[in-house]
């Protein structure tokens, strides 16, 4: 166990390493990316099999040596109920990716060049959920930032250099401050070891530290996860990302913002959190509100919408109830948050595909183009593409969150915690949000069956621009098959069988918030 | 410094403890001489001599680790202890390990400048060599008459290396220096004067206890003196207001010397303020302590709008972003010895040495690639393709100064800095050095996006690159990825106090 989970973050920094050999150029950089992916996906998923799953809320696969004694900073590793399914997420969709830009490499550099960076943002991702030492945290958490940033400045579309700089620039800002907070919460606690600290649970930290603390760490993970209103570097950033970074950027980098709540704040800065939880809520609701209205805008006939830019906003709202659980600091709430988290992984990131492959087709993603910018006009998809409009369509409700898919269960269950908060908090507050979290799924509704019906629907015999464009195409091909249907099902299965995931986060969790 | 001990005393001189300062400074002179008698074509055997000498140098730091030893001192009496002017505790030897290695490393970059250049020769070596035996022999001294002459040598022959090239900018570039330095090194002996007259003694540890003790209407001239000393020591490293003078000499000076400025000689003027700062006016933290904070966050503030402003087809302008950014980790430098100050705790100034090491790695390596790759920023545009191992290294350097992973100990090196002011309470320049952080990132990026852009249409005709710059840039490129590796070599300074 312990050495599936070593090997899990070695096997991509290695295969990193290895793209600065310059004999693996061209394809075989490309296969070496798919192979080491691949590895990397087996041996998550022997982690998980060898995963007791009697006792999800303990830490397994241990590894904790000492490695920068100066600083108290212990190479320690584990994971539990909470990591496990981010860990196979990430090197999922890492996979996915691989193989995706197999056929599919946006032009911008050399495949070496490519393949590494992706490699390296593999470990950073994954190095994010294994570790448990605040200073390595941190490390993972700025690991990401470097390869995304040349993922997006060179072989991204549109307006690239500047979105680059913008995700990078507000990131770093965020975690900079973060790392104050890490600091502080580091030497006031006496140690750097997120499992001591959270069987501390704040022993020893007066509330105003922890509200400092949560304030600073808070700021940092708000900004990746993100959370309104730092969430304006996301909508640039998706656009102009190729199709992988914006998968990837989707379905694992934001996590990484709400799992630092989860893993970090919670159990170690418990006052601090619940001081200000109900600043959380409020702001994780109005991105609710906030995204699923910019949707609405961009989705008008005649806004000229982008539909890349409509899902960075649709996240920003997924991303709301995410928050909304973590607020209202319950089992049923985080474990809502939790399942949202995953379940938002996996849809999103199928929908960046989706958008991804319409926009290979038709050169573009503006909905106006693709649709015509008439009232009723469509770009016809069920017509003319039956398979992708069908997977487009089967995407967009499970992001709606239509019960029997994974995108329901989560926003569900954060609803229900904050119908019953944790106790100390204020139950008006959170019904209020509660009830415009559901007005935010009734708008959600009504942008995503209106993507639906501009994309999919319509008379394919009238032309849009785009559409005239680009006549005769081919459907769903067969690598883009091999990248989706494991998304497709696995939305299915955590539809239908949500026991699957909760069984495993609902112990670690109810650890976390203190054995309540 | 024997002018400080009493005459009528016998002194035993610890030859094995004043090793390290001692060969550069008999070196300068055999080179000089030989500069005499040598052929024209043998000259570049000189700069291999220097090398080998700072190599030698360098092994002789060894044998003092184990306990820190002491000379040239001055009995003490029943109420008084001894006090010595040399010191070569743990302070002292990092520091010498930093002066003595990036000496060595410029150098190296020297033996391909001096002759593409046209340097003379001999002087050239003298000059550096001399230089390095006062920067390496500053960190070391424990009195304010050797810490002001050690300043001296460290500076004098550094304005003559920055005259020597002979195209009229050196000049100039040269002249800026003399004149600002000169005035701060006035400005220090004054301050000097002043708690002389107040506490009876050069001795830093015998200040630091009279200090405590001066009577009330000596008090304002203490707080002058303490203050106006400090400033030469500001001076050498850059900080604001005393930073103007570093964009125009660096772009003056040959491309190696602004590498030797940036480092060596920021860490000679470093090392000195925080030994005086530290062991000698500790009493007066909180004063010193504030001022130097205010000072550690203008310094990282100007310097980083500087090199936000730099133009990439600006003639110099990588030299130029280069100097602007070295003010700026000049205020990161400052900033644990201000905690000290504030925090009252000798221990902060670990993080200082500690980061000092990483930021002399890291930024001697970019030197070293400007040295070979271009003076413009613009030249950068496309490195990776026309010369990977070189780009590669200097993303890598660049990555580092920015903090940002790969750069695993350049980040680290910042995580140190923070956690001695963070524990020292004072958040305020905390958050400063923060956003300053994510500013100076802008710049390092932008550069380090330059490398891999697509090459531009003239490609330049492949030289081949001397030895000696390659073997640098490695040298350089091997520590800095050793170091990512396990941060504890040099972190391991940061916990404990050096001073023994």
């Amino acid at each position: 166990m312990t050495a599936l989970l070593l090997a899990l973050l070695a096997l991509p920094l290695a295969g990193g390493a290895a793209t600065l050999v310059p004999a693996l150029g061209g394809r075989r950089a490309l296969w070496l990316g798919v192979a080491v992916t691949g590895a990397d996906l087996a041996l998550a998923i022997a982690l998980a099999a060898g995963f007791d799953l009697h006792r999800p809320a303990a830490m397994q696969a241990v590894t904790d040596v000492a490695w920068i004694p100066a600083l108290n900073v212990r190479f320690h590793l584990g994971v539990d109920g909470i990591s496990l399914p981010l860990l196979v997420l990430t090197a999922l969709l890492t996979f996915l990716c691989s193989i995706y830009s197999l056929r599919k490499l946006p032009a911008g550099g050399s495949e070496r060049a490519w393949t590494g960076l992706l490699l390296l943002l593999a470990t950073g991702m994954l190095a994010t959920f294994a570790v448990l030492d605040l200073l390595l945290f941190f490390l993972a958490f700025e690991i990401v930032l470097v390869p995304m940033y040349f993922l997006i400045a060179r072989w991204g579309g549109e307006n690239r250099g500047p979105a680059a700089f913008r995700f990078i620039l507000y990131t770093l800002l965020g975690s900079a401050v973060m790392l104050l907070g890490l600091l502080l919460l580091g030497l006031k606690g006496g140690t750097f070891d997120m499992t001591a600290l959270a069987a501390h649970h704040g022993l020893g930290l007066s509330r105003g530290t922890q509200v400092i603390v949560v304030l600073a760490i808070g700021l940092g993970l708000a900004v990746k996860s993100p959370m309104w209103p730092f969430h304006s570097w996301l909508p640039d950033a998706h656009t102009a990302a190729p199709t992988a970074g914006s998968v990837l950027l989707a379905g694992v980098l934001l996590k990484m913002g709400t799992y630092g709540f989860v893993r970090v704040l919670i159990p170690s800065a418990p006052l601090g959190m619940h001081t200000l939880a109900p600043y959380l809520g409020a702001f994780a609701v109005v991105g609710i509100l906030y995204g699923s209205l910019a949707c609405l805008a961009l989705v008008r006939p005649g806004a000229k919408g982008d539909l890349k830019r409509l899902i960075a906003y649709s996240s920003v709202g997924h991303m709301g109830f995410v928050l909304l659980g973590i607020a209202t600091l319950t089992a049923t709430g985080i474990n809502g948050a939790l399942f949202a988290n995953i379940g938002h992984g996996l849809i999103t990131g199928l929908l960046f595909f989706l958008v991804g492959a319409v926009k290979d087709r038709y050169g573009t993603a503006d909905l106006d183009a693709l649709a015509g910018a008439g009232a009723d006009s469509g770009a016809a998809l069920y017509g003319r593409l039956p398979r992708l409009g069908g997977l487009l369509a089967f995407a967009a409700v499970a992001s709606l969150g239509l019960p029997g898919l994974a995108g329901f269960w989560g926003e569900l269950l954060a609803m229900l915690g904050s119908f019953q908060p944790a106790a100390g908090l204020s139950r008006p507050t959170f019904l209020t949000l509660m009830a415009l979290a559901g007005l935010g799924t009734l708008l959600t509704a009504a942008y995503l069956l209106s993507v639906v019906r501009r994309v999919c629907m319509g008379d394919p015999a009238l032309e849009s621009p785009a559409t005239a464009k680009a006549p005769a195409l081919l459907d769903v091909r067969g690598y883009e098959a091999a990248a989706w249907t494991p998304l497709v099902v696995l939305t299915v299965v955590a539809g239908l069988w949500p026991a699957l995931l909760l069984s495993l986060t609902t112990p670690a969790v109810k650890a976390l918030l203190g054995g309540s | 410094m024997l002018t400080v001990a009493a005459p009528s005393m016998i002194q035993s001189v610890d030859w094995v403890a004043i090793a390290p300062p001692l060969v550069p400074a008999a070196l300068a002179l055999v080179v000089l001489v030989a500069d005499l008698f040598l052929p024209p074509r043998h000259k570049p055997l000189l700069g291999w001599l220097s090398v080998a000498g700072l190599v030698a140098a360098l092994a002789l730091l060894l044998p003092l680790v184990d306990s820190p030893r002491s000379t040239f001192c001055l009995p003490g009496s029943a109420h008084v202890p001894t006090s010595c002017s040399y010191v070569a505790d743990h302070f002292a030897l990092a520091f010498q390990l930093l002066v003595l290695g990036g000496a060595l490393v410029v150098a190296l970059l020297s033996i391909v400048s001096v002759e593409e250049d046209r340097l003379p020769t001999g002087e050239f070596w003298f000059l550096l060599l001399a230089a390095t035996c006062g920067a390496a022999l500053l960190p070391a001294c424990r009195d304010l008459a050797s810490l002001v002459v050690a300043l001296e040598v460290a500076s004098l022959p550094a304005f003559a290396l920055v005259a020597l090239r002979r195209d009229g900018r050196g000049g100039e570039a040269a002249l800026k220096f003399f004149l600002s330095s000169v005035t701060a090194t006035a400005v220090t002996l004054l301050g000097v004067s002043f708690v002389y007259a107040a506490t009876g003694s050069l001795y830093l540890d015998r200040i630091a206890a009279a200090l405590p003790g001066v009577p009330g209407q000596l008090q304002p001239l203490t707080a002058v003196g303490t203050v106006l000393t400090l400033v030469g020591f500001a001076f050498k490293t850059a900080a604001v207001p005393f930073h103007f003078w570093v964009p125009d000499t660096y772009a003056g000076a040959p491309v190696p010397v602004a590498g030797y400025l940036s480092v060596v000689g920021k860490a000679a003027g470093l090392s000195g303020l925080a030994a005086i700062a530290v062991l000698g006016f500790h009493s007066y933290g909180r004063d010193w302590g504030l001022a130097l904070a205010v000072l550690a966050a203008l310094t990282m503030t100007v310097g980083n709008v500087g090199a936000l402003r730099q133009r990439g087809d600006a003639p110099h302008s990588a030299v130029r972003l280069l100097a602007w950014s070295s003010v700026a980790q000049a205020g990161y430098l400052l900033a644990p010895i201000a905690a000290a100050g504030w925090g009252a705790s000798a221990a902060a100034i670990g993080a200082t040495v500690a980061f000092a090491l990483v930021y002399g790695v890291v930024n001697l390596g970019a030197f070293a690639v400007v040295t070979s790759a271009g003076s413009r920023l613009d030249d950068y545009r496309g490195l990776f393709s026309r010369r990977p191992a070189a780009a590669l290294a200097m993303a890598f350097f660049l990555l580092n100064l920015a903090g940002l992973p790969p750069g695993v100990i350049g980040l680290f090196g910042k995580v140190v800095v923070f956690r001695a002011v963070v524990d020292s309470g004072m958040g305020w320049l905390a958050v400063i050095m923060a956003v300053n952080v994510v500013i100076a990132l802008y710049y390092y990026l932008v550069w380090t996006a330059k490398l891999f852009q697509a090459a531009p249409e003239a490609v330049a005709v492949r030289r081949p690159v001397p030895v000696a710059l390659v073997g640098a840039l490695a040298l350089a490129a091997a520590l800095g990825v050793v170091l990512s590796v396990d941060p504890q070599l040099v972190l391991q300074l940061a916990s404990g106090s050096l001073f023994g």
